[in-house]
């Protein structure tokens, strides 16, 4: 196993570990040991930049299932270096912090296995070549999701949370695997790099589209984008640091990095263009709209975070555009988006990191998030303070942080994708820009709700849990972090942009970076006075004259009530469907045996006997017969008699004597049929069989007249010679067709082969020996069962217990 | 011979589907055993019958020994699920004071 492919399965060695080391080690936090995990991981990863920023790749293969070519292959291009960066890097910032934020009381052990399970999958989800590998990888990732969510499951709105998450984002996962599917059985192959080298072959196909919306489906879903964004803020259910780290840096990014990842092989289509850019317009917008009037400081980053991915979402779809163009000095100008795209997707988990963690500290100082409650915490809480001011400005996109160099970038992007004149953008690509400055008008305002309503105002200690401080130093150590780097990448941004960017932008674009194109871009923070400098004034003088008048314009949001929310809708169809489901399964679910009985024997007449008819195979000559002598007359008659009298016999034991008599005419015949072994066995087990029910019937009552009604009694009867009757025809019908002949002689050789002269015996004993030792162990099963059931009483105490 | 001895099953099969539809619980396990003999009767049919002498080397040509070798294994099953199922409506019985499946319908709530 290669190193690389060893990196996706070391979270997952973890993940099986710490539970002993949590049991073991009482004494130490066990996330200090999960800590090592994420540090060693970054370590190694960055010890790749340089091979990967030279243009290298990284290709490691291990063998899965190479007959059907489903191998786990990892694969390291720049943008999956910055993605397992990313997940590493903050992975180890969100375990420090989780330490001072989780106490020893909770169960740790699990939240850390947890932890550890999801980092491999989304390490798996970035780094896989494979699409099916990818696919299982994307669902363990929604899965440790949906565990961490309800880390807190003893509360109610966890669980739900949990739940809701685990439909959305899995029901876009299984589309995305058929759409997979299809783009596998496109290109007769599995592999995502392979795909995109032959993407010529396939962009013809019927199933290109619909492969491409199903694939889209999935990325929408798991980063949240409009209308599947609802999942996101119940999400927030989770401890913080998962928030942090889940739901803000990596695992909601999955998505936008398999639309960067599939750009490729979909992108230059007007469709992709439009569903990405379209989707992720609206979503920024509804995001940022959203924020301004939530109340719970994790709703407010949650809608955030929606808007913001949706942001990033959009600048794809409009770098896509490039691809349509085909590679010319002119068609690069739209690359750019693509580059802010990534840029803004490393800086969106700095400064959201950063914010989740600080809404963490005062959680945990004060006791609460509503910013009703809070506020005045900036001289209590100076350093938070600071580092939530970092994030809120950088997020908002202003000078001197990391969100302002993007967020210019941005608006660049949309400025340049009205002046082309392809996919329509003519009439309608006047309103990307529009929608994108006026969803950043929001998004300064909720940034400023954030800063002064928590921090500046009166400060109301009597709202709060506890008293306003400051917390434990550790807790610091990663926001502060975190904070640092946001200033960092503004004034250095290129060292990211010519290391892990421009790597990234010629995976995307492999045709442009094969015609010798210089992808990467030089990140300026001064352009000069341009219209996007215009834009950002605008949004800083907007958003605090909207941020001021807030309370005249707030009614706007009484035009979008809960009733009529996306939210209602989903809660409405859950609902329905579990009522409408429960309904029909009680209408077929009638917890009698017969009713089973009957749908089971109905579906055999239709099944077996309507393909009788239909491939007439009811045409068949009977079976070449041996003479019948008048004694196996009166056996066989006698037997048919018994048999049907066993229907009308009104007392058990005549019926247990009739059964008898087939049992023992069946021993006859065997002796008639030259088997005498079988007629021995019979015999005696006939002989057993009716002793164990004449026991049986000593505690058992008499039989009753079957008090069933006429019209259920003629159907029993129909469906029962249906059953006889198909069942004969299908055995004769058997017998008049025989296709091969017997393989029997092989056991004729008994004697030399398995030194028994009975052939039977032989079987039973040599052949197939095994058969026979697990016929004992059935035997041995029955016989414990039959014990227990005698001789084990359950306690009457215990059922009144569990009763209630 | 074997269009009689499969007829034959094919009644055997009749009685014990009419059988295992009834409500009482002793009712369907003698179905069930039923249904045992009738497999055993289409199998020995099916492989021809009397088409030789008994299948021990040295006696001439046997009939086809690979048919009584599955039954020999069917009759052992067939009785450990006669002696299971007896128990289990013994206890049925026991615990809850009926042997007719329409009343054994469980909770309600559940």
């Amino acid at each position: 196993m290669s190193i690389l492919v060893l990196a996706i399965f070391i979270p997952f060695l973890a993940a099986a570990i710490i539970p002993f080391l949590y049991k073991y080690l009482k004494n130490i936090h066990v996330g200090w040991f999960a800590i090592l995990v994420p540090t060693g991981l970054f370590i190694y990863l960055a010890s790749l930049i340089p091979a990967i920023s030279n243009g290298e790749v990284i290709v490691q293969t291990m063998n899965w299932i190479p007959s059907y070519g489903i191998n786990i292959t990892a694969y390291l291009d720049g943008l999956s270096l910055t993605l397992a960066l990313l997940i590493s890097g903050v992975g180890a910032l969100v375990i420090l912090y989780s330490i001072y934020y989780l106490s020893s009381k909770e169960p740790i052990g699990t939240f850390y296995t947890y932890l550890m399970l999801f980092m491999g999958a989304m390490l798996g989800v970035v780094m896989s070549d494979n699409m099916l590998v990818l696919y299982v990888f994307w669902e363990l990732t929604s899965i440790s999701s949906f565990l961490l969510i309800a880390f807190w499951y003893q509360r109610k709105r966890s669980r739900e949370g949990a739940k809701k998450s685990l439909i959305i984002t899995v029901s876009g996962g299984i589309s995305m695997l058929v759409g997979f599917i299809m783009v596998g059985s496109m290109s007769n192959t599995w592999s995502i790099r392979e795909v995109i080298a032959n993407v010529a072959t396939i962009s013809d196909h019927a199933l290109y589209t619909p492969a491409m919306l199903l694939v889209l489906l999935g990325a929408f879903t798991k980063s949240a984008q409009f209308p599947f964004h609802i999942w996101l803020p119940d999400a927030m259910e989770a401890p913080t640091p998962v928030s942090a780290y889940l739901h803000s840096a990596t695992m909601v990014k999955a998505g936008i990095y398999l639309v960067a990842r599939f750009t490729p092989v979909f992108g230059g289509e007007a469709v992709w263009f439009w569903a990405v850019t379209g989707v992720g317009i609206f979503t920024l917008f509804w995001g940022s709209f959203n924020a301004v009037r939530q109340t719970d400081l994790k709703a407010l980053l949650a809608y955030s975070t929606i808007s913001q991915l949706g942001m990033i979402m959009s600048m794809f779809g409009m770098g896509s555009a490039a691809l349509y163009l085909g590679y010319s000095t002119e068609s690069v100008v739209y690359t750019g988006a693509t580059f802010a795209a990534l840029f803004h997707l490393v800086n969106h988990s700095t400064f959201k990191g950063a914010l989740f963690m600080v809404v963490g500290v005062v959680d945990h100082s004060v006791g609460t998030r509503d910013i009703r409650r809070l506020g005045g915490l900036i001289t209590l809480m100076p350093v938070t303070f600071t580092i939530a001011t970092i994030g809120s400005m950088s997020m908002a996109g202003l000078p001197p942080f990391n969100g302002f160099l993007s967020k210019e970038m941005f608006f660049v992007s949309t400025l340049e994708i009205t002046e082309a004149g392809f996919f329509g953008l003519g009439a309608w690509g006047i309103a990307i820009p529009v929608i994108a400055w006026a969803a950043s008008v929001f998004t300064f305002v909720y940034a400023t709700v954030f800063v002064v309503k928590t921090f500046l105002g009166p400060y109301k200690e009597e709202k709060l849990e506890h008293p306003a401080h400051e917390p434990n130093p550790g807790m610091l150590i990663s926001p502060i972090i975190l904070g640092m780097l946001v200033i960092a990448f503004f004034f250095i941004p290129n060292v990211v942009g010519e290391n892990l960017i421009a790597p990234a932008m010629n995976g995307i674009f492999p045709t442009f970076a094969a015609e010798g194109a210089e992808l990467g871009m030089h990140i300026h923070a001064w352009h000069g006075f341009k219209p996007e400098l215009f834009m950002t004034i605008g949004v800083v003088l907007f958003g605090v004259l909207l941020f001021v008048t807030k309370k005249y314009w707030s009614g706007l949001y009484n035009l979008f009530p809960e009733k009529w929310s996306i939210n209602t809708f989903y809660g409405f169809v859950l609902d329905q469907m579990e009522d409408k489901s429960t309904v029909i399964t009680n209408k077929y679910m009638t917890r009698y045996l017969r009713d089973y009985m009957v749908y089971i024997f109905a579906f055999f007449i239709l099944a077996i006997g309507g393909i009788f008819i239909f491939t007439e195979a009811y045409y068949f000559t009977l079976p070449e017969n041996a003479p019948v002598s008048n004694f196996e007359w009166l056996v066989i008659l006698s037997m048919m008699i018994a048999g049907i009298t066993i229907l009308f016999a009104k007392s058990r034991l005549t019926a247990i004597v009739l059964n008898s008599i087939l049992g023992f005419g069946i021993s006859i015949l065997f002796v008639l049929f030259r088997a005498p072994d079988l007629a021995l066995t019979q015999t005696i087990i006939e002989a057993v069989t009716t002793v164990l029910f004449l026991v049986a019937y000593y505690f058992l009552p008499e039989l009753d007249k079957e008090d069933t009604t006429k019209k259920t009694k003629s159907v029993n009867l129909f469906i029962s010679i249906g059953v006889g009757v198909v069942f004969t025809v299908v055995a004769l019908g058997v017998q008049g067709n025989k296709a091969f002949g017997t393989i029997s002689t092989f056991f004729e050789n008994s004697y030399e082969l398995a030194g028994g002269k009975n052939m039977v015996n032989a079987i039973l004993g040599d052949f197939r020996a095994f058969d026979t030792m697990m016929e004992v162990v059935v035997l041995l099963i029955a016989g414990i069962g039959v014990y227990t059931m005698i001789r084990v009483k359950t306690k009457k105490e215990s059922d009144q217990i569990e009763d209630k | 011979m074997e269009t009689l001895v499969t007829i034959l099953a094919g009644v055997l099969v009749t009685v014990a589907t009419y059988l295992l539809l009834s409500k009482s619980l002793i009712r369907v396990i003698i179905g069930t055993a039923i249904l045992t003999h009738a497999a055993h009767l289409v199998i020995m049919a099916v492989a021809g019958l009397k088409t030789g002498t008994v299948p021990i080397v040295g006696e001439g040509d046997p009939v086809d020994p690979l048919p009584q070798a599955l039954i020999l294994t069917s009759i052992v099953i067939g009785f450990a699920v006669t002696a299971v199922s007896l128990v289990l409506a013994y206890r049925t019985y026991q615990e809850i004071g009926t042997d007719k499946l329409d009343k054994l319908r469980g909770n309600p709530d559940e």
